[in-house]
């Protein structure tokens, strides 16, 4: 009967008050890890996909609906731009542009985003051909890994795409020609790995083919060349970037929207939310320890007589603390393992809505160096909750205990 | 007279349990004064007294849960008073079995375990057929691995007797054991009381005012 299985005993002996701490403590921890889980893995999610984008050129509207469409592909396009209009920057030797990636979006293959770019759009996220070749004539497709895997796609299949961003297959391009695969890409862990990515004319042929199926009611004379925006990286990062950026929003019909600046107020709005439920997830910790300090000392009045009986039958003053220390460790560790359970739980059915809703890949199966500290501090909370109680039950007063039964 | 010095000397000397000029002063200014006794190894002894008397003062001094402040406390051959509290608190476990009045366990624990936990807080290993063996032959095995709280006081008390001598003590004190019951359950958990007493070779000292139980011990202490 050794100390740790008496304290154990003794949390069972009374089930409602031990529940009642568990889920409590539980609950705290598992909102903190989850929270952890959470701001870390969308942070890994926005800096991966980052690449190293200063600008993003597009149609007017809200600039962080064009960063969000174009460079994480969550949100619909502002609008689409002319070719045209989007030229003079793609021209090599331009003096303060790098290179410019032209995107165009609109279509969707089972809820993957069809993304007509060039090959400049493959570098700038560092993916790697893992089978087959990059597409080379419209109409060819190379997969990013995780659609060729989940909808198990492989080299010379071919689908059709659907109209609009997400899965509705009565949007089907039945009338115009398939897509066909060429290649599958390595995985990237950036937003390459979800999207089906082919030469910009596709984009364009796919519905030119739209716009002659349905030509008995609209102008098929000619075509319009657009592009829905712009990946720009500069050469260098100046004043004059800074002013092309300006420029470009006072005097034409585009909108340039810078990553940094977008996800900086992304990361403020997030930030204040992630601020109000960290705190609020460090309050019912905090009411949790309250609540085992209250259950321990509670119990130690019940205890009183059976605490100087294990005097009696020969433990020292430092057994009984340290019996009582050991029950407040251990729901503190209870707690800890059911939160754990609690957060990567829940950060794995959030992961499944995300991928289904966003093509996002979360998961609720990694490990982060902090979930140690919070291991550490619950197991302080809990020693900390039991340390009065503790000291109480050493300085039992045997025989007067005994003596009033 | 010399001779009589030296008998006296010779059975303190055989003594299991020895009281020497022992006094206590209670924390509101009252002090009491215990007579000098001396029990030897094996014997049974009454200690009999009238409420107020200071009966459980002086069990709580044998048994080493008050300190010691005036005279001598010895158990065998140790001296109560040289010991440091958690040296008591480990001697007390392995050589003093104590029963009280109301027998109060670990409410957690079945019986079978407040017995484990008996033998494991005395530094001693488990000892599960010794436990039950005890408990059959106090007539309370089938109820070891019931609650205390499901026992009757009867029961409850022979279960209590069953933790007294677990670890084979010197000596047994016996606060008032048998106050909380009646007739019938006292006479048997006395007879059972003496008979384990007698089967580890514990000195046993009954501390009473209970009448019942003066016929059946012709060694008493008048206090």
């Amino acid at each position: 009967m050794n100390l740790l299985k008496l304290s154990w005993k003794n949390l069972a002996h009374k089930p409602l008050n031990t529940f009642l701490s568990l889920l409590l403590f539980g609950l705290g921890v598992g909102l903190v890890i989850f929270l952890f889980l959470l701001q870390t893995q969308l942070q890994e999610k926005f800096d991966k996909n980052l690449a190293g984008i200063d600008l993003v050129i597009g149609a007017k509207g809200s600039p962080l609906q064009l960063i969000l469409c174009s460079m994480y592909h969550v949100d619909s396009p502002t609008g689409n731009i002319s070719l045209e209009e989007a030229g003079p920057f793609m021209r090599p030797g331009h003096p303060l542009i790098e290179r410019a990636i032209p995107l165009s979006l609109g279509d969707n293959y089972k809820g993957y985003r069809v993304v007509g770019t060039t090959h400049a759009f493959v570098d700038l996220y560092q993916a790697a051909i893992g089978m087959g070749r990059l597409w080379e004539a419209p109409m060819e497709v190379t997969l990013g890994s995780n659609i060729a895997t989940e909808l198990g796609l492989k080299v010379g299949d071919s689908f059709q795409s659907a109209h609009g961003l997400v899965n509705d297959e009565t949007l089907e391009h039945s009338g115009s020609d398939a897509f066909h695969v060429v290649g599958i890409l390595k995985p990237s862990g950036s937003v390459v790995d979800q999207l089906v990515l082919t030469p910009v004319e596709s984009i364009w042929e796919v519905h030119e083919g739209h716009h002659k199926e349905d030509a008995h009611e609209e102008d098929v004379a000619e075509p319009k060349r657009e592009i829905t925006s712009l990946l720009v990286q500069f050469k260098a990062r100046n004043y004059q970037t800074l002013n092309l950026a300006r420029e470009i929003n006072k005097n034409t019909n585009l909108q340039a929207a810078s990553p940094a600046i977008e996800l900086n107020r992304v990361y403020n709005r997030l930030g204040v939310g992630m601020d109000a439920l960290q705190a609020l997830a460090y309050v019912i910790v905090g009411v949790s320890a309250l609540s085992i300090f209250i259950s321990l000392f509670s119990s130690l009045r019940e205890r009183r007589y059976e605490l100087a009986l294990m005097r009696v039958m020969g433990a020292s003053q430092l057994k009984l603390f340290s019996l009582i220390v050991l029950e407040g460790i251990l729901l503190a560790s209870l707690g800890f393992l059911l939160g754990f359970v609690f957060s990567h739980g829940s950060m794995h059915l959030l992961a499944g809505f995300m991928q289904e809703s966003y093509q996002y890949r979360f998961t609720g199966f990694n490990l982060l160096p902090m979930e140690g500290y919070v291991l550490l501090g619950a197991l302080l909370t809990g020693f900390a909750a039991a340390l009065l109680p503790a000291i109480q039950a050493s300085r039992t007063d045997i025989s007067r205990t005994l003596a009033t039964s | 007279m010399v001779k009589g010095e030296v008998y006296a000397y010779l059975s303190y000397l055989r003594a299991m349990l020895s009281v020497e000029k022992l006094q206590h002063s209670y924390k509101s200014g009252a002090s009491i004064g215990f007579p000098d006794f001396s029990c030897e190894k094996g014997a049974h002894w009454l200690l009999l007294g009238q409420s107020g008397k200071g009966k459980t003062t002086l069990l709580h001094l044998l048994g080493g849960l008050l300190t010691i402040q005036k005279g001598k406390v010895r158990v065998g051959d140790t001296c109560l008073n040289d010991l440091k509290r958690a040296e008591m608190d480990r001697f007390r476990g392995q050589h003093i079995g104590i029963i009280f009045q109301r027998s109060h366990f670990v409410r957690s624990l079945t019986v079978g375990e407040n017995l484990a936990l008996a033998q494991s807080l005395a530094g001693l290993p488990a000892d599960w057929d010794r436990i039950q063996l005890l408990l059959d032959q106090l007539n309370v095995g089938h109820k070891a691995r019931s609650k205390p709280d499901a026992l009757s006081q009867g029961e409850q008390q022979r279960v209590a007797i069953a933790r007294a001598i677990i670890n084979r003590p010197t000596v047994i004190l016996a606060d008032e054991p048998t106050s909380a019951l009646d007739d019938e359950n006292t006479d048997e958990v006395i007879r059972l009381l003496e008979e384990e007493a007698r089967s580890v070779g514990a000195t046993l000292l009954i501390v009473t005012h209970d009448n019942r139980l003066k016929a059946r011990f012709p060694k008493q202490i008048q206090l």
